[in-house]
């Protein structure tokens, strides 16, 4: 399998926050989702992977092409879609696609028009009278229409409505139908990528806790809920995140059958959502 | 075809897929060299990943009811009826095995049990 996008050993300091040998690799034909608590380092590794802030270290490699060295080329063929809105707030739509158009070569006018109707968006509104979701629609339109193979979206389902959020898990699903694109998106609303995600890339404070296939995460994650005494027990190491009450305890582990076979019929074992999972990593080993 | 899979089940979602699916082929609703959805359709259509549509055709592929064809799409297997007919048969005696367990365990003969079985097949 020949991977899309490429992470390796990916650095960068701030004050106060550092995103630590963050790696990860995507194929062609797939869905990545990219989740993490807020601050945990997921619109840096964007910004890094777009090239718009720079590295500390490590290696980014977009269509097997380094992304600073073939940052041009690359963005050709790269559609993003940002939380935010970063047209001009002036510009009707068509003269947003007049600025937009000519930046890209393989530009493709027909196709536009065909998502603006889809997406029923009004070309001669202004930016600024659209509402959130039309806007992300619009974002999406632009990806779509310069023949995008990777589609790179922070926080696009953020403050959108469940209505708006199921149409575009759609278009997503329709996007792969062609086995050579791939979309990587972040976001914290994690129910959306329960459906359509076929890999998830978790980060907590700027380390990669795990990239795999999402069936493997639920395979092998659980949910543990069971009385306070095994908190003093030999299964303690391997929880994370326990949350204590006065009737009992509940924690996340990482291997299942493990603390089942260990525990027995003391404890329940439930699978646990993506939520669950980075509540508890968040919460701390 | 129909397909219906249930979120909230215990039960591995590429796992509901391989069960609906054989018992579609064994029940003859998918026809011997019918062409199934590709795994991204299927996928689409059941608003699931790909991974998991695929680790379903290809746990389907390994037991022999369906073959994929490079370049064309996944068929129902061909050789299939001799396989399910001996799957089926191996169900029966189970079966059959069990209830002359429990027969012998309330002391019947075995005109007793053939009695029974005739009024079943019959009645059925």
């Amino acid at each position: 399998m020949e991977p899309i996008l490429e992470v390796r050993n990916l650095r960068k300091e701030f004050q106060g926050f550092s995103l630590k040998n963050v790696s990860f690799t995507l194929e062609k034909g797939y869905i990545m989702g990219f989740i993490g608590p807020n601050g945990a380092g997921k619109s840096t590794t964007i910004k890094l992977i777009m090239n718009l802030i720079h590295k500390d270290g490590g290696e980014i490699k977009v269509f097997g092409l380094d992304n600073v060295k073939y940052e041009k080329e690359i963005k050709e063929r790269i559609g993003f879609v940002f939380d935010e809105n970063y047209f001009y707030d002036e510009l009707t739509i068509s003269e947003v696609k007049r600025v937009v158009a000519p930046l890209y070569r393989k530009w493709d006018n027909e196709l536009f028009h065909k998502y603006i109707k889809e997406f029923s968006l009004p070309l001669k509104k202004k930016i600024k009278h659209l509402s959130k979701g039309m806007k992300m629609k619009l974002s999406l339109a632009i990806a779509l229409s310069h023949h995008a193979e990777l589609l790179i979206m922070d926080e696009p389902t953020s403050g959108l409505d469940p209505v708006i959020r199921s149409e575009l898990l759609d278009i997503l699903f329709t996007f792969i139908q062609d086995e050579n694109k791939s979309v990587f998106f972040s976001t914290h609303i994690t129910s959306d990528l329960d459906k359509i995600a076929d890999y998830i890339t978790f980060i907590n404070d700027g380390e990669i806790i795990f990239s795999c296939p999402k069936d493997e995460i639920a395979e092998n994650y659980g949910l543990v809920k069971g009385p306070k005494e095994l908190l003093h027990s030999d299964i303690q190491q391997y929880l994370i995140g326990v949350k204590e009450n006065q009737f009992g305890f509940e924690a996340l582990v990482k291997d299942k059958q493990k603390i089942k076979r260990m525990a027995g019929d003391n404890i329940i074992v439930e699978k646990p959502s993506l939520e669950d999972i980075i509540v508890c990593f968040q919460r701390g080993m | 075809m129909n397909i219906i899979i249930s979120n909230s089940s215990d039960e591995p979602i590429y796992q509901q897929i391989v069960k609906q699916i054989k018992n579609l082929i064994i029940k003859g609703e998918l026809a011997e060299n019918e062409m199934l959805p590709s795994i991204r359709t299927l996928a689409k259509e059941l608003q699931i990943s790909v991974i998991t549509t695929k680790r379903a055709y290809q746990e389907l592929e390994n037991e022999g009811y369906i073959v994929t064809v490079q370049g064309k799409g996944t068929f129902v297997a061909a050789q299939n009826k001799e396989l399910l007919k001996e799957n089926q048969l191996k169900m029966v005696e189970e079966k059959l095995t069990e209830a002359v367990e429990a027969g012998k365990a309330i002391h019947l003969t075995l005109e007793e049990m053939q009695e029974i079985l005739k009024v079943i097949y019959e009645e059925g």
